[in-house]
């Protein structure tokens, strides 16, 4: 996988490239924006994060200029500026995902997962499985092996985006955006209670878990090995 | 010298001085207009009033004379010159030669000539010790033929003095009402000016720091005081901005000082002593937990700036607010029932309000979550709508915030648990408060004996 990081900031920069590398992604990186759109121009790379204050060029003009090209590649816009209205303006910009910093590395990381199967491409789908778990998004139903299980609608979505990121890190902050459409930290850790009621259905009576808590990311919803 | 120069310079250039001459202009033509008015009306009207009556004697006469002849004529003139009848006619009847005929002028007037039309001259009158006096007379002459000459006049020496009083007198008054008006405009300028000086004195002096100076207010309700009300309003929105401007860079150098330096202390440890690879990871664990708490606190102050600073009004957009309230419920009912408490909804349906649906969220989600981690027992979460206005409440049956200290809690870092023991930054009012004001409505704290009760109002949209 190969990834393009546009950053000016040399010491995030660095941050980033090391521990993406490390991760085993091929890492190139930019600290201008005209060359960062040039380099995102050839389309082979998988996903780019980038930056928003950039010289040469903003990072939302070079987002702009990208998609003007039809160059579609995923990509995560880092930046100092959280509020809502910055939020909005970096997704209508052609970003896919939008990142406050500072951040959790993890963080970081998951949504770049996340980004990359996007990219992948989503086959229209009826039904979610992981193991012996299956998810009927027609029907709205939720089998484990034979046993149905009862999820209240929030559970279910909860559970929905979990399998479709299932295998992967998914942090507290993408549940509260995703499932709750939230975008704020509630000061009491909320999600992690909804968890471990869902945590509650569908892995109690069972023998072997498939809700797994991340320590210092998030959740994991994978098949047992 | 130099200096009233340019001073008289600049009162010109005011717009008081302005409006002062302007006034005074129009008050100027319009009592000399008046003042002409009265003085045509008056002295003028005696003087046509007495050439009219000399007109009307002449044809009386010139009639009599016709009817009569000469001997006529000379009889009704001698006649009416006889004696004094106080009406001030005068009437001489001469042959070609100016030798007086009859009547009560001695001769013909020297000098004068003899042809038709208005004659004045001065006739000699006796006056009471014995003495003559020169009166002014006016007169018509009428020619007879065979060069005989009818003379009729009028003593108008009344009338000229009545008009010599009626001119004096309106010289007077007209002075005394142009000095008036001079006076007036000046003062009515000097007040105008004074009451601009006031707003500009106020000005300067709070640009020079004074904040707290505001522009006197007559109570007059004129434009001057809605211009005063105006600049005052203004001037407190000024300082109260200012005022939490100031709040939160104390609030920072306060409370994000100290877990910052409690962040270095711990990394300063883990460098003291033998290396343990264990202990330092497990400090610097510890010190991204409390860089992370920091940066939340920081963020949560920075959410309040902006609700405050009112940046995001123009995000409003209709929304539900039962469905928020709804929303938000449903995001805490697990941590209600892990602390077993119970979590009551009270909703009543499709309550439209103008709203940032995610600073409503973050709003209601602090006061649920202060509710459960400081109240507890039962806790109510209702929203109504009632004559216009749209209420969101949240109860609890903790042991509720004493009267004292109501308004403090919604300070930033204000928190009442001296041990502060729970959770928490003490910036979750803060904002409620902020997003309150950001809405043009109200968050008010009241007694649910026991416990807290805190109500938000925003007007709700028809």
């Amino acid at each position: 996988m190969k990834l393009l990081v546009v950053e000016d900031d040399r010491e995030t920069a660095a941050y980033l490239v090391k521990g993406l590398s490390e991760k085993g992604y091929t890492v190139d990186q930019s600290s201008d924006g005209r060359e960062g759109l040039y380099l995102a121009s050839s389309g082979s790379y998988d996903a780019i994060i980038l930056d928003r204050m950039l010289p040469g060029m903003d990072g939302l003009a070079l987002l702009g200029a990208l998609r003007a090209a039809a160059i579609g590649t995923p990509s995560l816009i880092l930046s100092a500026l959280g509020s809502v209205d910055d939020r909005v303006k970096g997704l209508r910009a052609g970003g896919d995902d939008y990142l406050v910093k500072p951040f959790a590395f993890s963080e970081l990381l998951a949504r770049i997962e996340a980004l990359l199967r996007r990219g992948a491409g989503t086959a229209a789908t009826t039904k979610l499985r992981v193991a012996d778990l299956e998810l009927d998004l027609l029907t709205r139903s939720v089998k484990r092996g034979d046993a149905t299980l009862d999820l209240l609608p929030r559970e279910f979505q909860l559970l929905e985006y979990l399998m479709r990121n299932a295998g992967h890190v998914v942090t507290r902050t993408m549940l509260l955006e995703h499932v709750w459409d939230y975008h704020f930290d509630p000061q009491t850790n909320v999600i992690d209670v909804h968890v471990s009621r869902l945590r509650q259905k569908i892995d109690r009576n069972f023998e072997r878990p498939l809700l797994h808590t991340v320590r210092g990311a998030g959740y994991c919803l994978r098949a047992p090995d | 010298m130099q200096r009233i120069l340019s001073q008289m310079r600049r009162l010109v250039r005011t717009h008081a001085f302005r409006l002062a001459s302007l006034y005074f202009a129009v008050f100027a033509v319009s009592v000399l207009g008046v003042l002409f008015f009265v003085y045509w009306m008056s002295a003028d009207f005696v003087e046509r009033q007495t050439q009219a009556t000399l007109d009307a004697e002449i044809s009386g006469l010139a009639e009599q004379f016709q009817q009569r002849g000469l001997s006529g004529l000379v009889q009704i003139v001698a006649a009416r010159s006889a004696g004094d009848r106080g009406d001030g006619m005068l009437y001489l009847v001469t042959n070609s030669e100016g030798h007086p005929l009859a009547g009560n002028i001695t001769g013909w007037p020297e000098g004068k000539p003899v042809a038709p039309g208005p004659i004045g001259f001065e006739v000699s009158v006796k006056a009471k010790a014995g003495q003559t006096e020169m009166h002014p007379a006016q007169g018509a002459l009428l020619v007879i033929p065979d060069g005989y000459r009818l003379l009729v006049a009028r003593d108008i020496s009344d009338a000229a003095l009545f008009r010599e009083r009626i001119k004096m007198t309106l010289l007077w008054a007209g002075l005394v009402a142009l000095g008036a008006g001079l006076v007036g405009g000046a003062v009515m300028g000097r007040n105008l000016l004074r009451r601009v000086e006031q707003v500009n004195r106020t000005a300067e002096r709070v640009i020079g720091g004074n904040l707290s100076e505001r522009v006197p207010v007559r109570g007059t309700a004129d434009e001057f005081d809605q211009l005063a009300a105006n600049l005052n309003s203004m001037l407190d929105q000024i300082e109260r901005l200012m005022a939490g401007m100031r709040e939160v860079s104390d609030n920072i150098a306060h409370d994000l000082r100290t877990p910052l330096s409690r962040l270095r202390a711990r990394l300063e440890l883990s460098l003291i002593g033998a290396p343990d690879a264990a202990a330092q990871s497990e400090a610097v664990r510890a010190a991204i937990d409390e860089a992370d708490r920091l940066l939340a606190t920081f963020n949560a102050l920075l959410n309040i700036a902006e609700a405050e600073s009112g940046a995001r009004r123009d995000r409003a957009e209709p929304l539900d607010l039962a469905q928020t309230a709804r929303a938000a419920a449903e995001l805490y009912e697990p941590v209600a029932e892990e602390k077993g408490c119970a979590l009551k909804l009270d909703v009543e349906p499709g309550i439209m309000i103008r709203g940032d649906r995610h600073l409503l969220s973050q709003a209601v989600a602090n006061l649920l979550d202060n509710a459960l981690k400081y109240g507890g027992g039962e806790v109510t979460l209702s929203a109504h709508q009632e004559d216009g206005r749209a209420a969101l409440e949240v109860s609890d049956c903790g042991p509720g915030i004493p009267e004292a200290e109501r308004e403090a809690v919604f300070d930033r870092f204000v928190r009442l648990e001296p041990s502060r023991s729970t959770p928490g930054n003490g910036l979750g009012l803060s904002l409620v408060r902020a997003v309150a004001r950001l809405h043009n409505g109200t968050v008010r704290l009241g007694d649910n004996h026991p416990g807290l009760t805190v109500r938000l109002e925003f007007a709700a949209l028809e």
